[in-house]
């Protein structure tokens, strides 16, 4: 490993991940619980119950003056200028190439824009946001006065609001509140990564303790567990939700990753990326993301080559047990033309050809999450 | 960490237990807690050979697929049948119900190349 534990950061939550014996890894930089009991427990809990995952290495980047509405805009791809207050949008952050620079969660808080960037990419997006930006925006870093928690699952809903009041009960999906100032700020936004109903809820470090400790107080009749990355992979995974780094880079544009629903290129103002995602669009798609339900139970990695009838389509981005699918699952870039549901692939497991079926993403469609994909913004 | 002072281990952390000129093998609790949670386990069938610290099959974490090393050459005799179904035991019972295959010895002066319990345990020290 890369990455040594001195030179790891930990998040406010850590003393919590030691007492209940998470086991840690380095993760983007971070020192972070993988697994408390198991990743095939936690996952069951999310699914039938409620978890809490610490996910404060997540970036987090205000835009704020009077350009930053319509300069957010110009930066993702989805529409993030013309949403009004209280709403969350998922997009993609293009390169002029149409590569994907970072996926990321834009909250409208007032005139702001506050984004959400993957932990590995956090120094990248800042460089690349400030380089970008007009005179009459001020880029921030929050990234340090900021912890996240997401508590997901079915019973999300009645921990959350025990904790914040029926005013939870109330948000629709990705959608959120503010309440307080200061070191009391908090952000309670209903949105998550697993397939389950959820919420993200974000507060200055100095209250990330209290936090924990009431959300899981509030959740002991449901008996909520905290949950590690291990778990949150494979629940993203069987969602077919994208884990940049693995199915989206510099080298897939949104259109093949299959976030086409994201990707407004009629919206007023145009964004970083759009001509080359109108080439594309128009060119048509040469490989495109697919999900696939894996026959047997060898597991399908990062890299294994994906083949028709002998002969290499593709290959594989991410792959994993399904646990709640019960038969293994993975993404896979595809050439154009075997990408229809159905279709029968085989993947190259270690020396294996494993039948495996084009499944829509995502592959398991039954979580209790409020719609399977964000809805596209107003 | 548990290390059964009456086994014999490989670097990779196979473990073995000698019967006879029969050999169980498995993989150590230190191990199994590195995988994570097993979903699949591949073995070779029985009447299969195998050679000193040359794979003998693979075993699927969630996570992580990792390959496991024969510590002794010989003729495999018997495939624990529990773990088609049931891969968690290798998670559960590593040293007793998770055990994976067993051989016939073709040469058991081999198993004089393993560690011992107490250098296994000093092995793991370096991780800990």
């Amino acid at each position: 490993m890369l990455e040594t534990t001195s030179t790891l950061k930990r998040t406010p939550f850590y003393a919590r991940h030691m007492a209940l014996g998470a086991k840690m890894v380095p993760f983007a930089g971070f020192e972070m619980p993988i697994q408390y009991e198991g990743i095939v427990a936690e996952h069951r809990a999310v699914r039938a119950a409620v978890g809490v995952f610490d996910v404060s290495h997540m970036g987090e980047i205000r835009l704020t003056g009077p350009g930053a509405r319509a300069y957010a805009g110009r930066l993702v791809t989805n529409e993030v200028s013309a949403i009004p207050n209280g709403k969350a949008v998922y997009s993609p952050m293009c390169l002029d190439s149409g590569g994907i620079v970072d996926d990321l969660l834009v909250y409208a808080t007032g005139q702001d824009r506050l984004l959400v960037v993957n932990a590995a990419n956090f120094d990248k997006d800042l460089t690349w946001i400030r380089e970008h930006a007009p005179s009459d925006v001020k880029v921030l870093d929050e990234n340090e006065d900021t912890a996240q928690l997401a508590v997901q699952g079915p019973m999300a809903e009645d921990v959350v609001a025990r904790v914040y009041g029926d005013e939870v009960r109330s948000l629709e999906f990705y959608t959120f509140f503010e309440r307080g100032s200061g070191e009391d700020w908090t952000l309670v936004s209903r949105t998550g990564y697993t397939g389950e109903d959820g919420f993200e809820i974000y507060v200055r470090p100095s209250r990330a303790l209290e936090t924990w400790d009431r959300l899981f107080e509030a959740g002991a009749p449901a008996l909520i567990r905290p949950i590690g990355l291990g778990a949150r992979d494979t629940l993203r995974l069987e969602m077919g939700y994208c884990l940049y780094g693995n199915d989206i880079d510099e080298t897939t544009n949104p259109l093949e990753a299959g976030l086409a629903w994201t990707v407004r290129l009629e919206k007023k103002g145009g964004f970083i990326g759009r001509e080359a995602l109108v080439r594309s669009k128009s060119a048509g798609l040469a490989r495109k993301l697919i999900g696939l339900v894996l026959e047997g139970e060898r597991i399908a990695r990062h890299g294994c080559e994906v083949a028709l009838q002998g002969r290499v389509v593709g290959a594989v981005t991410s792959g994993s047990m399904g646990i709640s699918i019960g038969k293994p699952v993975a993404m896979a870039y595809t050439e154009a033309g075997h990408t229809a549901p159905g279709t029968k692939l085989e993947v190259r497991t270690r020396g294996h050809e494993t039948p495996a079926a084009v499944t829509p993403r995502p592959m398991y469609p039954r979580g209790s999450v409020r719609a399977p994909k964000p809805r596209r913004a107003e | 960490m548990n290390v059964p002072k009456d086994l014999r281990y490989t670097k990779e952390h196979e473990w073995v237990r000698v019967r006879g000129d029969e050999a169980e093998i498995g993989i150590t609790d230190f191990a199994q807690g590195e995988l994570g949670d097993v979903v699949f386990v591949e073995l070779p069938s029985a009447g299969a050979r195998v050679a000193q610290m040359k794979g003998f099959g693979t075993i699927d974490a969630v996570k992580t697929v990792s390959d496991l090393f024969a510590p002794v050459s010989g003729e495999v005799v018997a495939v624990n049948p529990e773990l088609k179904d049931n891969p968690a035991l290798i998670n559960q019972s590593p040293y007793e119900k998770g055990w994976m295959i067993r051989i016939r010895m073709a040469s058991p002066a081999e198993l004089e190349s393993l560690l011992t319990a107490d250098a296994y345990e000093k092995a793991l020290g370096a991780h800990a």
